[in-house]
């Protein structure tokens, strides 16, 4: 079976499995829609606690996804998050297994 | 609809939501257009009586055109001050009210992308004040704050789109009846401010009291 009817047949398989947690699915969402985006922004649009958000935060910078930048502002740290190339593309990726799911469906 | 589809679909929900929120600021208040329009039909209110006054030789300013010249520059400095602050306040309780902060990356290119439209077309009616241009006044700061508006669209609600191709019109117009600017004036910043924010009270508001 070539790549193409395999990929009709059972779109499932391309759902990227990091996606699955909402609170990553939602780190991504904002990440891909802005230049850069800061820990306690990030914080208030999903609505999770701070240990919850940088449990998720860590395992998508493991994946390369996400990249970290440190720095300041006057005295207070200021952790900004921006989204890499690969992760832009696994994002993609994503979404367009989720659409082709619904199509095949409806 | 299987049970599958129905998580897809709410999973593109979550990441629409997210996406618009994140880089939209959206706690704009109807009621911050209503009360920037009042500012501005009570601000021309006051301008005409001005007006009326000098070219009468009744009012404060009769027989010193450099005197009403000052006094429309103030009123329209207060009317602008008044305008922005009413419209801040009720946008801020709006925020305090949805849990949004009204100081996010989204509110910042809201700011830097109309203020940008504004103080360059700020800067160029000074300008045309001081060479005694006044029929290009009230067209300029019309078409100046529309350019504004429909530039700054793409980062709050989308209708402040509607509201700028409505001031670019009334300010092209006005061009055409130039001695009657500030008609279109108390028009464009009166009038259609009010019907923007009556209207957008009544489609988000209107259910969340």
């Amino acid at each position: 079976m070539n790549n193409a009817t395999n990929q009709m047949k059972n779109p499932i398989q391309h759902l990227n499995k990091i996606f699955d947690s909402r609170i990553r699915l939602g780190i991504m969402s904002a990440l891909a829609v802005n230049d850069e985006v800061n820990f306690n922004e990030l914080k208030e649009l999903i609505d999770v606690t701070d240990g919850n958000l940088a449990s998720h935060l860590k395992t998508l910078e493991d994946n390369a996804y996400v990249k970290v930048e440190k720095g300041f502002i006057g005295r207070k740290t200021n952790t900004t998050y921006k989204i890499t190339k690969a992760g832009e593309k696994a994002f993609r990726n994503h979404l367009d297994a989720l659409e082709k799911m619904i199509r095949s469906i409806g | 609809m299987s049970a599958t589809t129905q998580s897809n679909l709410e999973t593109i929900k979550d990441i629409k939501k997210i996406m618009e929120r994140s880089s939209r600021f959206i706690s704009l208040s109807g009621w911050s257009g209503v009360a920037a329009g009042l500012c501005a039909l009570l601000g021309s209110w006051v301008a005409f009586n001005r007006i009326t006054g000098y070219l009468e030789g009744t009012g404060s300013s009769a027989g010193c055109a450099v005197c009403l010249e000052n006094e429309l520059i103030a009123i329209a400095a207060v009317v602008f001050i008044a305008a922005l602050a009413s419209a801040f306040s009720f946008t801020y309780i709006r925020s305090k009210k949805d849990g949004a902060a009204i100081w996010g990356s989204a509110a910042r290119r809201l700011l830097w992308n109309t203020l940008l439209p504004m103080i360059v077309g700020g800067i160029l009616i000074l300008k045309m004040i001081d060479l005694k241009y006044y029929d290009l006044v009230a067209p300029a700061t019309l078409i100046f704050y529309g350019l504004a508006l429909v530039n700054g669209s793409k980062y709050t609600m989308g209708e402040v789109r509607y509201l700028g191709y409505a001031q670019l019109i009334t300010g092209l117009l006005s061009l055409f009846i130039a001695s009657r600017g500030l008609y279109a004036w108390a028009f464009g910043f009166g009038v259609l401010h009010i019907i923007y924010g009556a209207a957008m009270w009544w489609k988000y508001e209107r259910n969340d009291q």
